[in-house]
């Protein structure tokens, strides 16, 4: 077999002008979904063509909280479970920004599952990446509120058995307007999503089913991330608009993938200049411009 | 490759080419790359990185076409293709 050495390089990768590359390589471990997910966001904002000085990039506390500091964007490391307030208030102080919400399951659905809700009832415009490990991993491997049925943790070595979160369901129940779901090997489709979220006006939510190798593997004896990969290219199946009530995921067990919902509803920027225009009438200036425009 | 048939206009179509880079130091050896590269261009090397990983080589570089996806799903930023330009490959022929 002719085994041939390509160049050693220190050439630039192509998405370095997004990295903050003093803090590459990265801490997450070897066969984690989270540096795709990245890259994934990475190539939707280069396809996007915006100005990258008008996007902030908002994480809480975790591993997936780490990605606020390794993008080079306006980010911002928040409080934990607080990155969604955070960017709330990012949103309605610039609403020429785009804000992006990149954290984990646990940050966003338990620890800030009240602020999510609120956050998707209100419908500000922000988009959401919630990336679903199903453990909590920076935290040694506790069960998170999206641990599936019977799968075991390090609070639950006999296997859980708390109802786990539906997170499509919770949000489009709560009033988001654009959700879809991917798996970290569902590159392109997801870096396609997350284009189509940053664009959307409203509270658009992209939840990511990442392998978690050291905890969720490792407890579960499922291998490594790789494994996990293999797992979901074999069981996860593309169903857009699929009925939100059948996609709850069990453990090892098929994964639906797809866009959920895209519907247009009046965001609360659009809703607060509605309403004080309907009261005060010419005297009143609308906040924001209304279209996120000025 | 097993999953499709070979089209029907292969003369006219123009297959690209590809020139891997890998940059070993920042790899850790998940082995993405060498699982889901459709021609199996590349595996992962027997040498070590400074981290004690095995970073992948490439085995096959005739056969890359250039299709991005080792550097889409690299977790590390570690491998990236280069679209090896028309004008170099009329040269080679």
């Amino acid at each position: 077999m002719s085994v041939e050495t390509t160049k050693q390089v220190s050439d630039e990768h192509p998405m370095e002008h997004l990295l903050r590359m003093d803090r590459i390589p990265h801490i997450w471990c070897s066969t984690c979904g989270l540096g795709t997910t990245v890259r994934a966001l990475a190539e939707a904002l280069e396809q996007l063509e915006i100005d990258h000085d008008k996007v902030a990039v908002v994480s809480g506390i975790g591993c997936t909280g780490r990605v606020a500091g390794y993008l080079k964007l306006d980010s911002f490391h928040t409080t934990h479970g607080r990155a969604v307030p955070f960017a709330m208030g990012l949103h309605i102080a610039r609403p020429d920004m785009k804000v992006i919400v990149f954290s984990g399951d646990g940050d966003l659905v338990s620890i800030g599952g009240n602020h999510f809700i609120h956050t998707a009832r209100r419908n500000i415009d922000i988009t959401v990446i919630c990336v679903n490990n199903f453990i909590y991993a920076m935290t040694g491997g506790q069960v998170a509120p999206t641990t599936p049925i019977r799968a075991r943790s390090k609070t639950t070595p006999y296997g859980n058995y708390e109802t786990p979160f539906n997170i499509p369901l919770l949000a489009a129940s709560s009033g988001a307007v654009y959700v879809a779901r991917w798996t970290a090997l569902h590159v392109r489709r997801m870096a396609m999503s997350f284009a189509e979220a940053i664009s959307k006006r409203g509270f658009s939510l992209v939840e990511v089913i990442a392998p978690c190798s050291t905890l969720y593997a490792r407890l579960n004896k499922l291998g490594t991330g790789l494994s996990l990969m293999k797992f979901y290219h074999d069981n996860s199946e593309i169903r857009h608009g699929a009925d939100l009530n059948d996609i709850a995921i069990d453990y090892q067990s098929k994964i639906v993938v797809g866009k959920f919902l895209d519907v247009e509803k009046p965001t609360y920027l659009d809703a607060l200049n509605h309403h004080n225009a309907g009261i005060f009438g010419d005297k009143y200036k609308p906040y924001g411009g209304g279209n996120g425009s000025d | 490759m097993a999953f499709w048939r070979t089209p029907l206009d292969i003369d006219k179509l123009k297959i690209p080419k590809g020139e891997l880079h890998i940059i070993k130091e920042r790899c850790k050896g998940c082995g993405f790359c060498v699982e889901y590269c459709p021609k199996g261009v590349l595996q992962l090397s027997d040498e070590f990185n400074s981290k004690g990983y095995h970073p992948p080589e490439v085995v096959k570089p005739e056969e890359c076409v250039n299709c991005d996806l080792c550097e889409v799903l690299c977790p590390d930023f570690a491998i990236y293709c280069v679209r090896i330009e028309e004008e170099e490959e009329e040269v080679d022929n």
